[in-house]
């Protein structure tokens, strides 16, 4: 379809008034994804920024020793709630809710997904999650404290809201687990003409893998939040060691879901990036099968390894060595990633665009993030490191240095696709350049604060810490401005950018034969597809 | 909005494929509490068979006869239903909802045998009992009402979707739904099948 | 939409026939429960329960009659992953317990 041929078709924006309620109440009751996808986009960057926010003021609090602007109760709180709303509210849900939604039924050229009223359904649950969360903070005796973990017994004595935010995550948790049914039956019913399982790009393997553990592995959370709120009202018994129950027990069930949860959270990233590499290399994806595949190893794989999390928690020494050899083993996969994205770019004809300079940070973030997690994986190094700033540098390096830069990259790369604009690619790297900077300068030193033995979750620390705290603050605040900046670049692109070609980056996946911004229905006749998803040269000519 | 979709496997609702994931989820639900009864019961199984003699077997067998029948009496109403014979569909869905109804009557009942004797989590009898006993009551009383719970809203379900019957929004063209209610339904009672033994019958 | 496959599947016979049986292993497992079969008691019953809920998933629930492959699977998925979830909990408390 060149550019001239769609100024005839119909070109009416998908965000474009139609029939039906006018306004917002039209957008809150629509049923086509990519509403949808910009619904939750709304309100999780509004979760976002408010859980920056709480970051930027723990990292105020801990730029010197001693109180600085807080009491250590706030502390715990704030350290609590940056946690709950960034893993249940921004980055497990964020890429398959806003992005997912949005792409995944054009990339296998469907018109929407297989239950799109359903999918709606999901937002509203979301919402009610994310309402259940806010109200626990201003209800009972305040804000949660017990870290986003919930461990007992500390969550069944302590005086403050625990029933309402557990309630929140099962709320959550419905809503993630529904959005994984929607997309698993979407990729096994609506593929187009055509469109094989090794003809799907790997963003949608990524997608697939992902939807997978939703289902699988949300449900465990959901019973242990249940099972946490009946045991503080009606004393069931099950976690309470004076009534004979085991706390390792539900540090078990706990983390049987929070494990797969991180890989909820990188697949989706992973499976984009798989995609960026060839588009900006111009040439096929180096091992595609591998890749696909991998994406499955990781969410399986990923399923065996919770008893990471409890080295030190007392369980058995079979427990630990059995938990570390299978956290070993699912590097692989990732690795294999690694390998293949790099070999990508190998003889390929590099284009460093924006998007691509997020996709080649992720890889390096995601490496670093990556590697550090073997010396948690490893028995003897993690007895020291366990529940020190090494953690916490460890997991906002993968989490946010992967999954955060994934996400930010693939909103750059469809950005003219959602909105029909183009950012300003001068001000997009300089944002990158800062926020990469200030990533690094943040969440490094916490690595060796770590190793020299700063405990994670401390609102006070002793006087040797202070000066890489000082400088981890630092960071901080240039992190911020990055992430602020490339905002701002993002949202005047969208209300004053260039229009953008349908094609600017020479995608070969579907979403790029649609006009930029996709129209409101997606395919006037649904294509039929005779190749992969990476075959450059020839009528993917960037337009 | 647009032509329709092509179904990449043709003859299988999409419904059906969603229903069956959610039934998987629903396992997986009741399975995290089948791990720590089974962690509990290996910790203690002297208290766990002594507290079962407190279960009356003969209402746990009727309850689990109650449900498999329900199960045949859905399965009977669907099968009505794609021969087009409504009244029958709609006589069978009936039954199974007065075999549900049942099945929550017994529960209740034995729930409040139960009360009566001090066997409730928090009570003062039950604290002052082995902790092997205190876990087996506090689980029996877990998942006995998320099951039950299950059924209360499956009961919901089923009736509402009796009412679609009648008024013939569902039929043999569109039977989709009820087959959906139908599987839950036989999900509710396998689970039942389940909780019986391991609950009633330990030795 | 036909919703079957060309074989009917199901049906007033089979589904009275797998009730019979349903209530007969019913009354199997309580008897079982009765004799002293010492460990294998719990074997026994789960057995039959599995057993009964193999017939239920496989002739009410029409698995029997299913011909999309990715439904056949999906319970055989999700129960091997919670025997691996309960398997690998075991390799704690087997040593922990006891």
């Amino acid at each position: 379809m060149s550019p001239a041929d769609s100024v005839e078709l119909g070109r009416v924006p998908y965000f474009a008034p139609r029939k039906g309620p006018p306004g917002i109440l039209g957008w809150v009751t629509s049923t086509d994804h990519k509403r949808i996808g910009i619904l939750y986009l709304t309100v999780i960057l509004a979760f976002f920024f408010s859980a920056v926010v709480l970051g930027v003021l723990m990292r105020i609090e801990l730029q010197s020793p001693g109180q600085t602007i807080m009491k250590p109760q706030t502390y715990n709180a704030l350290f609590t709630l940056h946690g709950i709303i960034q893993v249940f509210l921004v980055v497990i849900p964020a890429v398959p809710t806003i992005l997912g939604n949005f792409f995944l039924p054009i990339l296998i050229g469907a018109n929407d997904v297989a239950f799109p009223r359903l999918n709606l359904f999901t937002w509203y649950l979301f919402l009610a999650g994310a309402a259940l969360a806010f109200v626990s903070v201003f209800t009972g005796r305040g804000p949660v404290d017990t870290g986003w973990t919930f461990y007992v017994p500390f969550s069944l004595r302590t005086a403050v809201n625990v029933p309402m935010a557990t309630l929140a995550v099962f709320v959550l948790g419905m809503s993630s687990i529904l959005t994984g049914i929607n997309f698993v039956t979407t990729v096994h019913q609506l593929r187009a003409p055509g469109m094989t399982f090794f003809r799907l790009p790997l963003s949608v393997w990524g997608f697939y893998s992902t939807a997978w553990v939703q289902i699988l592995a949300t449900p465990v959370i959901g019973i242990t939040m249940v099972l946490i709120v009946m045991e503080r009202l009606f004393g069931i018994g099950v976690f309470d060691p004076a009534k004979g129950g085991d706390p390792l027990l539900s540090q078990h069930l706990f983390w049987i879901y929070s494990h797969p949860a991180v890989y909820i959270m990188i697949l989706p990233a992973m499976g984009i990036i798989s995609d960026l590499f060839p588009v900006f290399s111009r040439k096929n994806i180096f091992g595609y099968k591998l890749i696909a595949f991998s994406s499955l190893a990781i969410a399986s794989v990923g399923s065996l390894v919770w008893g990471h999390h409890m080295f030190t928690s007392g369980q058995s020494d079979t427990a630990n060595v059995v938990f570390s050899l299978l956290t070993f083993l699912v590097a692989v996969p990732s690795a294999i990633k690694v390998f293949n994205w790099v070999a990508t770019m190998y003889k390929g004809s590099v284009s460093v665009e924006p998007p691509f300079l997020y996709a080649l940070a992720f890889v390096f973030l995601f490496s670093i993030g990556g590697l550090t997690g073997l010396f948690v994986g490893a028995l003897s190094t993690d007895l020291h490191l366990h529940d020190t700033y090494f953690v916490v540098a460890h997991f906002h390096y993968i989490i946010f240095g992967g999954m955060g830069f994934g996400w930010f990259g693939a909103l750059h790369y469809w950005f003219p696709k959602m909105t029909g604009r183009m950012y300003e690619k001068r001000l997009a790297v300089v944002a990158w350049l800062i926020l990469f900077a200030g990533f690094n300068l943040f969440y490094f030193p916490m690595f060796i604060l770590g190793w020299q033995g700063m405990p994670r979750r401390y609102f006070d620390f002793l006087p040797r810490f202070a000066s890489l705290q000082f400088f981890s603050s630092i960071g901080s605040y240039i992190m911020v401005a990055g992430l602020a900046m490339m905002f701002y670049n993002l949202w005047r692109g969208m209300r004053h950018g260039e229009k953008a070609p349908d094609n600017p980056w020479g995608g070969a996946t579907l979403e790029w034969q649609l006009p930029s911004p996709v129209s409101a229905e997606n395919f006037e006749e649904l294509p039929v597809v005779t190749r992969g998803p990476y075959h450059f040269g020839g009528s993917e000519e960037k337009s | 909005m647009g032509g329709p979709d092509r179904e990449a496997a043709p003859n299988v609702p999409r419904g059906r494929v969603g229903m069956w994931l959610f039934i998987c989820t629903e396992v997986l639900l009741f399975g995290g509490l089948f791990l720590l009864y089974s962690a509990y019961r290996y910790h203690h199984p002297v208290d766990f068979h002594e507290a079962s003699l407190e279960l009356n077997r003969f209402f746990g067998t009727l309850n689990t006869s109650v449900l498999i029948t329900s199960s045949l009496s859905v399965a009977l109403a669907i099968h009505a239903l794609g021969e087009n014979r409504k009244p029958r569909t709609l006589a069978f869905l009936a039954v199974t909802l007065a075999l549900g109804a049942t099945f929550l009557v017994v529960k209740g009942f034995e729930w409040g045998e139960k009360f009566a004797h001090g066997l409730y989590p928090n009570s003062p009898f039950l604290d002052s009992q082995s902790k092997g006993k205190i876990l087996y009551f506090g689980l029996y009383f877990m998942m006995t009402g998320l099951h039950a719970l299950h059924v209360l809203v499956g009961l919901g379900v089923l009736s509402a979707f009796l009412r679609l019957v009648a008024k013939g929004r569902i039929s043999a063209e569109k039977p989709v739904l009820l087959e959906n209610a139908g599987l839950y339904w036989h999900l509710v009672d396998v689970i039942w099948i389940f909780l019986f033994p391991l609950f009633y019958l330990i030795t | 939409m036909e919703s079957k496959g060309a074989e009917k599947p199901g049906g007033p016979g089979v589904y009275l026939w797998v009730w019979g049986i349903l209530l007969f292993l019913t009354a199997l497992t309580v008897i079982a429960a009765s004799l002293h079969l010492g460990r294998a008691t719990v074997a026994a019953s789960l057995g039959i329960a599995a057993v009964k809920s193999a017939l239920v998933v496989l002739y009410f629930m029409h698995l029997r009659w299913e011909k999309r492959l990715l439904l056949k699977l999906l319970l055989p998925i999700t129960l091997a992953t919670l025997a691996i979830f309960i398997g690998l909990t075991y390799s704690d408390i087997l040593v922990r317990y006891k």
